[in-house]
């Protein structure tokens, strides 16, 4: 399960508003505490796919890289993703699984002709078969 | 020849939660079979079906990004640290 603000996911739609036609992405920090991971940190990131914006993201190895240097020694960690989809639901697609990772929550926003509606949490299944809804707290 | 991988955090359920492991290897190649080959669950979320390293899969020897060494041929030297870093990807179709 993931626990979020309910600003948080307001702020995630603001940001996937701003930047329509194309996708927006980020990185989601908190704690975890027996398997709940619980966001106190949204960081924007630049999409680095842009050859094709508005329906790919891509957050550079660099990035994660930095943060995690960050993060260590720390009670907090890098917890999951956020993204949206232009113009699509808030499902994943095949290409969002082949490139998946395990464990982390992945946020999609879906965003129809400049408005964003529907959010959805996913977690890739640990043989990668499939994503699964995870349980998302708005508090 | 053994280096000290260090696991991120997505993948170390399958290592017990080891955060990094003491692995042998002359290779890059080799030291990420071998911890394939003990942590088998871990084995298909850092290669394909064919065998090759997944492409959002970024592997760092001593914080050199082995793209610019010599890939999956890198040498190992004693205590060098290995890590296995995410590019995180997607997209709506």
């Amino acid at each position: 399960m993931i626990r979020l603000k309910s600003a948080d996911i307001e702020k995630i739609k603001q940001i996937a508003q701003k930047t329509y036609p194309h996708e927006c992405c980020g990185v989601m920090v908190g704690s975890v505490e027996n398997g709940v991971k619980t966001v106190t940190e949204l960081i924007p990131a630049e999409n680095q796919r842009t050859d094709s914006p508005a329906n790919r993201y891509l957050i550079t190895p660099d990035l994660l890289n930095e943060l995690e240097k960050k993060l260590k020694g720390t009670d907090r960690a890098i917890v999951g993703f956020f993204h949206s989809h232009p113009d699509v639901p808030a499902r994943p697609s095949t290409y969002d699984q082949d490139h998946a990772w395990p464990w982390y929550s992945y946020v999609i926003v879906s965003v129809s002709r400049g408005q964003a509606g529907e959010v959805h949490n996913w977690k890739l299944r640990d043989d990668r078969s499939a994503f699964d809804a995870e349980k998302m707290e708005l508090v | 020849m053994s280096a000290t991988i260090f696991i991120p955090t997505p993948l170390r359920p399958f290592t017990g939660d080891q955060e990094s492991l003491e692995l042998e290897g002359s290779t890059v190649g080799e030291v990420l079979r071998n911890l394939a080959e003990q942590y088998g669950d871990l084995k298909k979320h850092l290669f394909d079906e064919e065998g090759k390293l997944r492409n959002f899969v970024n592997i760092y020897v001593n914080d050199e990004d082995i793209r610019y060494l010599d890939r999956e041929e890198t040498a190992i030297q004693d205590k060098d640290t290995i890590s296995i870093v995410p590019s995180i990807a997607g997209g709506a179709l």
